[in-house]
């Protein structure tokens, strides 16, 4: 059984359909990268996982679950946390307080979680009575993904994590996807970056104009030719 | 020494001001739309005082947390019966029926009080004279409760976990639905700080001024002002935006007619717009 599975769901924000048919899944452990051109339905995609999105048909199961059009909140408390592409962090918060309001759901002693994200963040420690929108864009993203992490969740949603980055930090934030993977946590992340997101995946999926088009481990993705000229850049 | 006189009058006005820019300041961060019934909000809670304060002639120390938690309760009813339904449609029709709440409010109190001027107390109270500065007896109990008030909504914002989700979401809502926060409760607890703090600031300009069904309208533009002078959306600069509004009408008194005080507010309110719409402490941009 699969962590995460998306089967065959079709939907949008409002009449008009973004996604069709689309079928993907996570097994646990696995970090899956979905590629594709602009406006082909991949953060869409993950948003109608977090329950952002009306589905007209299909089904969405996590962790031996129907979670098809669950509310956000609920999915959060479930398992899967989200950091969504822009505006991921809370600006006037200190970086502390972002990642407490990470913990918001939870009532337990939220210090143990708050260590582990500054051990895989070592310089969010040190600045973490600063707010979070006086950071650099790298170390914001630690604070997304650090809030994101509170709820020690099984599943994490990463939209684009790279964009906007420069390629010192770019390099820097597919290690800690990576060093985040090791702990036992599935990825599921839509990247632009697509050669090197492959690189780290497990497996991957190409979505053209709001549907599935190819298939495969990261490896084989990257080896495909057609894959190669149409969506990474030759 | 006018100057100094004035400037303790600005600044028992601006603590006025400022209780209720905070509640503006916190609705619009938080539920997305400029909420015209504060005003009329602060009205009624001076007029709950009047009940205990006048009519019952209990201590204020009684009255005005009855007030608070009335108007509170007020602010509460009027959202669960009204403003819910439209929280998912446009921010336009939350404002324009926020205006009518205003008028039903304003009415209400006229219908209840009657619209002439009433005074919680009759008599004159003699004002204390220290260095050559006067100051009642009332303003100082405005001034003590005032900053009271803004020490408790601070370490509320900065100490408990609802204070800081509130500041999360007046950041970020859709961030703060994200990560899981109960944004309705949020919105509940926006209601029961801005309705409290509308209420004492309604009792505090019926003492320092006179009761009137208007009173809380009439203040709606200094507000306003002081929480667009520090970028809306932003309780801590509606603070401080209360204290510059209300100093500087007080010394405008010195070169025009006092009459002219509300067009000092509404100039800085204009001016604001136009140089620095994000204000002083550049927050987030409106709507």
């Amino acid at each position: 059984m699969s962590l995460l599975s998306m089967e065959k769901v079709t939907g949008g924000y409002g009449e008009a359909d973004i996604l069709h048919d689309v079928t993907l899944r996570v097994e646990a452990g696995e970090i899956v990268v979905i590629v594709g051109p602009n406006g082909a339905g991949k953060s869409t995609a993950m948003k109608a996982i977090f329950g952002l999105l009306k589905l007209r048909s299909g089904q969405i199961r996590f962790d031996g679950q129907d979670i098809t059009n669950w509310k956000p909140d609920r999915v959060v408390r479930r398992g899967i946390c989200f950091v969504p592409q822009t505006d991921n962090v809370f600006p006037t918060l200190t970086v502390q307080e972002n990642l407490e309001m990470g913990a918001f759901v939870r009532n337990d002693d939220i210090r143990p979680a708050m260590e582990r994200v500054f051990e895989l963040f070592p310089p969010l420690r040190e600045k973490r009575r600063q707010a979070a929108g006086t950071l650099s864009g790298g170390q914001r993203q630690m604070v997304a993904m650090g809030r994101a992490l509170m709820l020690d969740p099984k599943l994490l949603l990463l939209d684009e994590p790279t964009a906007g980055l420069s390629p010192i930090f770019i390099d820097q934030i597919f290690q800690i996807v990576k060093q985040v993977n090791a702990t036992g946590i599935g990825i599921l992340m839509v990247e632009q970056n697509a050669k090197q997101a492959l690189a780290i995946a497990n497996r991957g999926y190409v979505m053209a104009q709001g549907a599935n088009r190819h298939e495969g481990t990261g490896q084989e993705l990257l080896a495909d030719r057609e894959v190669a000229e149409m969506f990474l850049g030759g | 020494m006018d100057i100094l006189q004035l400037l303790i009058y600005g600044i028992v006005l601006g603590g006025v001001i400022a209780l209720g820019a905070i509640g503006v300041s916190l609705t619009f961060g938080i539920l997305g739309f400029a909420n015209f019934s504060h005003g009329d909000l602060m009205s009624t809670g001076a007029y709950i005082a009047l009940i205990f304060f006048t009519t019952l002639a209990w201590p204020l120390w009684i009255a005005l947390p009855i007030a608070m938690i009335a108007t509170a309760a007020l602010a509460l009813a009027i959202d669960r019966s009204l403003y819910r339904w439209f929280r998912t449609r446009q921010p336009v029709i939350l404002l324009i029926s926020s205006f009518g709440v205003a008028l039903i409010l304003r009415s209400l109190v006229q219908m209840i009080w009657g619209p002439d001027t009433i005074t919680y107390q009759t008599g004159i109270q003699m004002p204390y004279r220290v260095a050559g500065l006067r100051i009642r007896p009332d303003q100082i109990t405005i001034l003590l409760c005032t900053i009271f008030l803004v020490l408790a909504v601070h370490l509320f914002l900065q100490r408990t976990k609802m204070g800081k989700a509130m500041r999360a979401m007046a950041d970020n809502p859709n961030l703060a639905r994200l990560s899981g926060i109960d944004t309705e409760r949020v919105v509940l607890w926006t209601w029961v700080l801005g309705g409290g703090l509308a209420g004492a600031a309604g009792v505090f300009l019926g003492l320092d001024t006179r009761l009137h069904p208007e009173m809380g309208w009439t203040l709606l533009l200094p507000i306003f002002a002081a929480a667009i002078l520090s970028g809306i959306g932003k309780p801590y600069g509606a603070i401080v935006g209360g204290l510059v509004i209300g100093i500087v009408q007080e010394m405008s008194t010195l070169v025009i007619a006092a009459a002219y005080k509300p067009a000092i507010a509404f100039a800085i309110l204009v001016v604001m717009l136009i140089v620095r719409p994000t204000g002083l402490f550049s927050g987030r941009s409106t709507v």
